[in-house]
Order: C-alpha cells, then structure tokens, then sequence
C-alpha cells in the first residue's frame, strides 16, 4: 500500500501507577483499515484517545502528515471520531447533528444540505433527516454517528468499538457496511475492538494488543495463521498450544512423535511452542495418523463438530465435519504447513503475554 | 396487594385534611363575603394600586434574585461536575451546611450583620469609611433571597449537567468546536432542564416570601406576601387575604404552564 499517514513514536501513557502504553511504536498508512485488536485493558482506547487528542501521551511523538500534532486539541485535527456509545446530540434532529461539524467550518447552507444528503444515503438512511436520535435503533444511531463524522472529510477515521452494543446479525451487516464505507471514501479507518472475528473480516492490517504492548503486526491471514506468540495463537480464533523442540530444520517433536513441519532457522534440540488450529487436524483410522488417540467429548457447533482427542496425555481440540462419538480410537494426521512452531517467551513483550495466561 | 394499599392511607389522611380541605377553605373564603355570599371582591382587591405596586415589587425582585442565582449557581455547579466524585461531596457540603441550620435564623443574622449599628457599619466605621444605609432596601431584601435560595439553583443544574455523557463532549470537540462554541451550542442547551428545573425552585419561594422582606426590608417595603399576611394577621380580613393569594396562585400557575412548555422532559416540574 502507500504512504506512512499516521507515524506514532514512543508513545507512553500511565493514568496514576499503571502504565497503559509503554514505548508504542507503530505506523498507519493511507487508505487502510488498520484494527488495534486486545482484551480490555490493553490500552487500545487509550492508544486510540491519544490520536483524537482526548487524551495527552507522556512522552512520544503523533506525527500526522509528517507534522506532529501532540499539541494541537481535537477540534485541529484532521481525523474524526465514532463512539462506541454514539455520543449523539439528544438535542438536535439528525440533520442537524450530521451538520454540527460543517456548520462550525462556516459552510454554506447548500453544501450542508447537499452534505447531509450524501451522507444519509451512504448510511442507507434517506428520509431520516428530521427525526430525533432517541427515535433510532442502536444501529441506526451509529450509523448516524459514521454520516456526522464522514461529512467533515477526514483523513482518517478513528472507530472505537462501534459495534460492540449492538446484537450479533446486526454486527455482521454492519461489517460489510463499514467496508463498503471505506472503500467507497477512500479514507484509513482505525479502528478499535476486543472481537477478532470482526477484526479478520474488515480489516488490511491487524495489530494485536496485550497489556500496553504490541504483540503482532500484519495482516488477517498472518496472524491467524502465522501468530507469533501463545498470546495471539491463544486470543485468535481456537488453537491447541503445545510444548514441543525443534529437533532440526522441518522437523518437530511433540506429543512423544516426529512430525514433519515447515518452519527453519530455530536452530537444533531447541525448545519451541507448537500451534495447531483445530480445523487443521484430520481424524483418519487408528494408524494411519502421526499418533493415535481416543475421542472423549462431542458437541455439535452447528458449521462442525467440536471433539476432544486425548493423545499421548494431552487433549486436542479439534473442529471437524466428520463425527466420531465418544469413546472411538482415531488416528491424527496434521499437514505439514498446519503445524506453526514460536519460539519460547523470552522478550518483554512475550513476557506481557505470558503473565495474561 | 390490598393490604399494600393500606400503607398510603396516612398519606391520604394527611393529603385531605392539610392540603385539600385548607385549599378548599382558601377558595371559599377568597369567592365570598364576610355574610357568606358569593362575589369576586376579593380577587378584584388585586387591582388596588398599593396591592398592584407589592405584586409588582415582589416580581421584579425576585426575578432579579433568580437572575443572580442563575449566574452565580451555573458556573459553579460546572464546576463541581467536573471534579471527582470525592472532592465533590465536600464543595456540596459546604453549600448544603447553611441550610442545615433555620431559615430564620440565617435571615436574622443577615439582619443582625446589616443593621445600621451592625458588623459591616461597625467595621466601617473602624476604618473612618462612611456608614452604609444596607438594612431595609431593596438590595437587601435580594441579598436575602439569593443567600437563602442559591443551592436550590446549584443543585438542579449540578444533577443535570453530572449526566451529560462525556463523549458527547468529546464528539463536539471531535467535530470541530472549541470550548466555547461546545458550551454555547452542546452544554448550555442540554442542560436546560436543570435551569428550568433551578429557575422554578427559587422564582416561585422568592415571588411569595414574606420573612426575609419582613426581616431585611422593614416595613417600608411591602412584597405582595407581606400584604396578604397582613391582611390575615393585622387586618384579620380572611375573605381578601384568600381572594389576593387566588390570584396569586393563578400567577404561579401561569408560570408553571409555561416552564412546562419549555421543558419537555418533566424534570423542571418534578418541584
């Protein structure tokens, strides 16, 4: 993708004793849908708040455009807000709440009634202009929230947690609206949210956040499949995390076996963490797998069955489309591009993850 | 259920004999004569000129009153919303203490501290400044009515503004508004309200009282409480006392109506 939009540089924050953001170093470049992705607490609205201007880092640089902007208050800024909440104004209609921000830049009466509707359209609202919040639903307020803050034509958009009040069907519109929304203004989302499935579906670029560091930066495919550390593996999606060595290049031992994998460069006899997704492990007839092992719980999710495989003394999760009951012998076979070997904690920041486990 | 029901007949009990059946007793008397015929004299008494000068007087003063509690009581409740919860409480007691203690006596002393031989003339004095003529004007009988009814102002807009999401606060910055433009065109016109809410409170106390005009302004000044009172105390004329507060009631009515207008929320009538 392009140019580096947003640079933001050591940025530290504590509120009293607790640091919230240590040293952050991160980029946002045009035009992407970058996604700060964390439990609660890991200072992604504070990261997020920083960017707006509600909030002054201690110490690091926001640098936007290749100017900083740490000084400059909210209202300077070339970036809008969406509120998890709405934050609407209960005293206004609609239209005149996607008119706020136009009428503050003194903009003629025309261009704001032209504004308002191309945004009521963009959000699939037309004719709404004349009611007052209090008469829309949650999805339909925030996506009055979206209209009043695209109008004013940021750069970029900072989202924080827009979806989280509402119910899971409505979400899931919303994600596709939010894309369609982004690809048709062209602007860089930032947006913030503790749901991962969310954060694959919509964004270019996920940034994984535990306890005020970044763990992982990339894109939804890297971090699903290629995470880092046992935090990502473990906060992503399902995964079984196993202790395992790396015996040498492509070869992997675990679960009292010699498996065939794909990674290299983590030296000989080296002990790693192994991640296996639980769609990627294939049930086949006791032998013919790497080990054997017996099924000791069943549920039915609906899309698959969720089993567990007790091998070697370990408990595998697997998700599969085949059903086994309970109490079979299977076989476990794992391609060898589905085993994903990290190395141990040993960095500050793996560190951070660990103390979550 | 029923027998729930049986713990609001002390209430009724108490409702009926001292609100409604003195109401009642109030019209009857303002609607007759002294014989007990029906007539409208007592209302019309109203018109007189010394009695249209007391109504006049006791609204422009305590609509002057309102005004200053208004201005002094808006500022300060924003900033009691603004700080934290515990320092908060402290502010509030020391705006809550004086009222801890009687109405009258908090007047007397405001008598005791204006009087011409009182403290501020006595400090005065000591440093050879004139003697200020403060007892019995109308500045004090304002002075009165502020000191007595600015928390009622303080605290309706306190509630009100404490509410206000501080996102929305956010989202107008966000927008582009700065300070002022957040407050004149989000704050102020949310937290109305609590103004109305505050304006009610201490507009209506104020239009009646009769003890501070007493106390603070003589017998010279006449608000139109102190006529009614003394047309039922000295004059011991029940029918035109009930016939002037008929009217006045109707005044507090009116006003009530049109504050209910302008309050959708129900929040400034809740008094």
């Amino acid at each position: 993708m392009s140019n580096k939009l947003i640079d933001i540089v050591d940025i530290t924050k504590s509120f009293d004793e607790t640091v919230v953001l240590d040293k952050l170093n991160l980029y946002i470049r045009e035009n992407e849908f970058l996604t700060l992705l964390g439990p609660s607490g890991c200072g992604k609205t504070t990261l997020l708040r920083i960017l707006g201007g509600f909030e002054a880092p201690d110490s690091g640089d926001i640098i936007f455009d290749r100017k900083s902007i740490n000084h400059l208050p909210p209202n300077q800024r070339q970036l809008n807000t969406v509120f998890q909440k709405y934050a609407l104004f209960s005293h206004m209609s609609i239209a005149e709440n996607i008119a706020f921000g136009l009428k503050i830049k003194g903009k003629s009466k025309s261009y704001i009634r032209d504004k308002i509707r191309y945004a009521l359209k963009l959000v699939n609202l037309e004719g709404y202009g004349d009611r007052t919040p209090d008469s829309l639903s949650g999805g339909q307020q925030q996506r009055i929230a979206i209209a009043r803050a695209i109008v004013n034509e940021p750069k970029v958009l900072l989202l924080d947690e827009p979806l989280g009040a509402l119910d899971l069907k409505l979400r899931q519109d919303m994600q596709y609206e939010l894309i369609r929304l982004k690809n048709e203004l062209g602007i860089t989302f930032v947006y913030v949210t503790h749901d991962q499935e969310e954060a694959l579906t919509m964004s270019d670029t996920i940034v994984v956040m535990n306890q005020g560091y970044i763990q992982q930066i990339g894109t939804p495919e890297d971090i699903y499949n290629e995470p880092q550390n046992a935090f990502v593996a473990d906060f992503i999606g399902d995964s079984n995390i196993l202790p395992a060595t790396m015996v040498e290049d492509k070869v992997v031992k675990m679960l009292g076996s010699i498996w065939q994998c794909v990674d290299t460069g983590f030296g000989r006899n080296t002990p790693v963490d192994a991640v296996i997704r639980p769609e990627d492990i294939d049930l086949v007839k006791p032998g013919e797998g790497t080990i054997d092992g017996v099924v000791t719980n069943l549920i039915f999710k609906g899309v698959h069955y969720e089993m567990d495989v007790l091998a070697n003394n370990y408990e595998l999760l697997v998700h599969s489309t085949d059903m086994f009951p309970v109490g079979t012998e299977v076989g476990v076979r794992v391609d060898p591009f589905d085993i994903q070997i990290m190395r141990k904690p040993e960095s500050e920041d793996a560190e951070a993850a660990a103390i979550e486990e | 259920m029923k027998s729930r029901k049986l713990l609001t007949d002390p209430y009724l009990f108490w409702a009926v004999s001292f609100i409604i059946i003195p109401l009642l007793m109030i019209v009857y008397y303002g609607l007759t004569t002294t014989g007990g015929t029906f007539t409208l004299d007592n209302l019309a008494m109203m018109a007189q000129p010394e009695n249209l000068k007391a109504l006049g007087l006791a609204l422009f003063l305590s609509l002057v009153s309102t005004v200053i509690c208004l201005v002094l009581a808006y500022p300060l409740a924003m900033i009691l919303s603004e700080k934290q919860v515990n320092q908060t409480s402290f502010i509030v007691l020391i705006f809550i203490l004086p009222m801890w203690m009687n109405f009258l006596l908090r007047t007397l002393a405001w008598q005791t501290l204006l009087e011409k031989n009182g403290v501020i003339n006595s400090v005065l004095s000591f440093f050879h400044l004139p003697e200020q003529s403060l007892i019995n004007t109308p500045a004090a009988i304002v002075l009165g009515m502020v000191y007595n009814f600015l928390p009622f102002m303080v605290l309706p807009i306190y509630n009100v503004l404490s509410k206000i999401d501080q996102d929305v606060i956010c989202a107008a910055r966000d927008l582009g508004a700065n300070g002022l433009q957040t407050f004149t065109q989000i704050i102020l016109p949310l937290s109305i309200p609590g103004i109305i809410s505050g304006i009610t409170m201490v507009f209506v106390p104020a239009l009646t009282t009769f003890v501070i005009s007493d106390l603070l302004g003589g017998s010279k000044i006449l608000l139109i409480g102190n006529v009614i009172e003394q047309e039922f105390k000295q004059g011991s004329n029940w029918h035109t006392g009930s016939g002037l507060s008929l009217v006045l009631m109707i005044f507090i009515i009116a006003s009530m109506a049109l504050i209910a207008k302008y309050d959708k929320d129900g929040e400034g009538t809740a008094f």
